[in-house]
């Protein structure tokens, strides 16, 4: 009897649907901006880059040739991008870490004190709204050797701050900068992700005498690693190819490259060197790279937490 | 093993006051079940004995140590769960090794109390599978396995069967009983589940909108409830309430009828009579028009109102009976099923 009744209650929700739904050229209208916009400004660009980075232009720009895989065999025997690859595989894994894991900390001290949560996270969504230029600017402001705060304080302590000279501080500053505009959002997500866990697993590890640090690495921290996956994925986006606006702003990729990670290779050689077949190429292997990512994400997101 | 002993214990969320001067003692080994309709402060009660919610004022003591600021780890207690809070994380057997590992027992031992428990509750089996990977009435032995791993001074129980099927509802709580009584442990059991109450309890404490009603054994509740509310709440069907004055030792129903009594009482009074303990008395000086009868089987429950008053009144009869609606009934109590309460505070009257 029960299983009838549903049986027939199923059916009638399936023929709602297709009564609703049944002109064709609806859902085509509802999705078409998305797909102009999809076409105009992702598809049309990047088949123009895939045809871009098979072409070599004269010095003069007078005459192109179409060379094949050329741009890329050149690139993948340059010092200068290899060089430029390492660095960009260490600056998003540093990003990645120390966003991740500040995240990670205020979202475990948010979920404890959740009755004052609403101020705290929207304190820390802030950075989150602002423009990597500006985010950059702040940064650059707040470090900058003559004028800044920091490197007056550093100065008490006999430590000499230059950004526009010392490479290492100029990869740490751009490392700041793009960690700290990405831990608004990670937080966004950790602290979720904590709260979905049923309070009473933490109550029966306290009583099973965990102390909060511990219950924190055996029971929460496992039970969150999903959305740990998930945003190791985005932020190696983020920080491969979202970060062009802080380098920029901050360093203009130097001293003597030591910030030119990818995005900002690609811009320097297209628009600066002016080589728009290399840069082309570059933007190619981006994109090849971005698609792999994706593929990750989707492929292996879907395995969730059960309570 | 340990005493229990709540002392004047007071909990406010705000500025509401959700349990009010609570006392209790229990004794070591004791099974005390707190018993009330839902959102009447059990959990928080127990919640608190756990030390998983603050207290606001008063004490409490296990065994003759104040525990009041305790972290939940430091009070050797056990929980088990409504939804059994397993971690998710972990197969059974890391489960129930967990408080252990914490606890620093040796890989040996704790191999050891693992195996005997899951053998005590059967599980030996699923040892090596996800919490996910089991059925309710399996996730609920883990979680008592968890618990009695650890060998606590006090079992503490949240509604811990009602997310179970009826009959397997039944089997479980037969089964608690057998292994409280077996290990000895003092506990404390919650549930808005009046048969659970009776059947498991020691002694139960009935909890109605945050304040003690009554604190006895089942039979004193059921023999002697202190208050309407326990009256109503305790036994199945529930008592009937009939308005009363109580004259010269007579107890007078709104249809002016008598029924003789021992007690000295005068006024107003709510005259209580158990469903079970109304006999058909052809003489007897309850009258009631039947309007439905439900055949149980062993029994017949015939419902209906108060001759010539609105007032429903439900008697459970002994065999199978069949009353044309509209008939008029009559029922006879013996003096020792009278339940007197005052009309105003709805507590028991004395003879
Ligand atoms: N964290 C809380 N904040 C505010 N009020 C609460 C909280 N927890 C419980 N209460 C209130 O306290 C009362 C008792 O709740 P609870 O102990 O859960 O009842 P029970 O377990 O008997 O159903 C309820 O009125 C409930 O609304
Ligand atoms: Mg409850």
């Amino acid at each position: 009897m029960g299983c009838a009744g549903f049986g027939v209650a199923e059916k009638e929700i399936a023929m709602l649907k297709r009564v609703h739904f049944n002109k064709t050229w609806l859902p085509f209208m509802l999705v078409a901006p998305q797909i102009a916009i999809t076409l105009i400004f992702f598809i049309w660009p990047a088949t123009q880059a895939v045809y871009q980075s098979f072409l070599i232009e004269d010095a003069f720009g007078l005459s192109t040739e179409f060379v094949w895989f050329e741009n890329f065999q050149y690139l993948f025997t340059d010092e200068i991008y290899l060089n430029s690859f390492g660095r960009t595989i260490f600056f998003s894994a540093a990003v990645a870490f120390i966003s991740m894991s500040s995240a990670l900390v205020l979202a475990g001290f948010a979920d404890r004190v959740i009755r004052g949560a609403t101020t705290y996270r929207t304190l820390l969504i802030w950075p989150y709204a602002i423009a990597p230029v500006l985010a950059g600017a702040l940064w650059v402001f707040m470090f900058n050797p003559t004028l800044g705060i920091l490197p007056y304080f550093l100065d008490f302590f006999g430590y000499d701050w230059n950004h526009y000279l010392n490479g290492g501080q100029a990869m740490l500053l751009v490392i700041l900068a793009a960690a700290w505009k990405q831990i608004a959002y990670n937080f966004l997500f950790y602290l979720a992700a904590m709260q979905s866990i049923p309070r009473s697993i933490i109550e029966a590890g306290a009583i099973d005498g965990a102390r909060p640090i511990r219950r924190f690495w055996t029971l929460v921290f496992p039970l969150i690693s999903p959305t740990t996956f998930f945003l190791l994925v985005i932020n190696a986006v983020y920080a491969f190819f979202e970060t062009f606006g802080i380098v920029h702003a901050v360093t203009q990729g130097g001293p003597a490259n030591a910030t030119t990670i990818l995005v900002y290779k690609v811009y320097n050689d297209g628009f600066v060197g002016l080589d728009l077949g290399g840069s082309a190429a570059q933007s190619v292997i981006l994109m090849i790279m971005v698609i792999f990512m994706t593929i990750i994400q989707f492929r292996f997101l879907e395995r969730k937490v059960q309570y | 093993m340990a005493t229990i002993s709540l002392k004047d214990l007071v909990k406010n969320y705000g500025k509401v006051e959700v349990l009010h001067h609570v006392e209790g003692e229990f004794q070591d080994g004791e099974f005390i079940v707190i018993v009330g309709p839902s959102g009447c402060g059990k959990s928080t009660l127990l919640r608190m004995v756990a030390g998983l919610e603050t207290v606001t004022s008063g004490e409490i003591y296990i065994g003759d140590k104040m525990v009041n600021q305790l972290e939940p780890a430091d009070r050797d207690i056990a929980m088990v769960f409504q939804n059994y809070a397993l971690y998710p994380h972990m197969s059974v057997r890391e489960n129930m090794a967990y408080g252990l590992k914490l606890r620093k027992f040796s890989k040996d031992d704790i191999e050891r109390r693992v195996n005997e428990a899951a053998t005590i509750l059967e599980i030996q089996d699923y040892l090596d599978r996800k919490p996910r990977q089991l059925s309710g009435g399996q996730r609920q032995r883990v979680a008592m396995g968890r618990a009695i791993v650890r060998d606590p001074q006090v079992f503490l129980f949240d509604e811990p069967l009602s997310n179970l099927d009826a009959k397997l509802r039944v089997q479980m709580r037969l089964e608690i009983k057998k292994l409280q009584r077996k290990l000895g442990v003092t506990s404390i059991y919650v549930t808005h589940d009046q048969v659970e109450a009776m059947t498991l309890g020691d002694r139960l404490m009935v909890l109605n909108a945050g304040y003690v009603e009554q604190f006895g054994t089942p039979i004193d509740l059921y023999e002697k409830p202190a208050s309407v509310f326990v009256a109503g709440f305790i036994g199945s069907p529930s008592m009937n309430f009939l308005p009363a004055k109580l004259t010269n030792s007579h107890i007078e129903l709104e249809n002016g009828h008598k029924i003789p009594t021992s007690s000295a009482q005068q006024g107003d009074a709510i005259f209580g009579v158990r469903p079970e303990h109304m006999v058909v008395d052809d003489n007897g000086p309850i009258e009631v028009k039947t309007e439905l009868c439900e055949q149980l089987g062993a029994n017949t429950l015939v419902h209906g109102r108060l001759n010539k008053c609105e007032t429903s009144v439900v008697a459970s009869i002994q065999g199978h009976w069949d009353y044309e609606p509209g008939s008029i009934l009559r029922f006879n109590v013996t003096p020792e099923n009278h339940h007197l309460f005052d009309s105003k505070t709805e507590k028991r009257l004395e003879s």
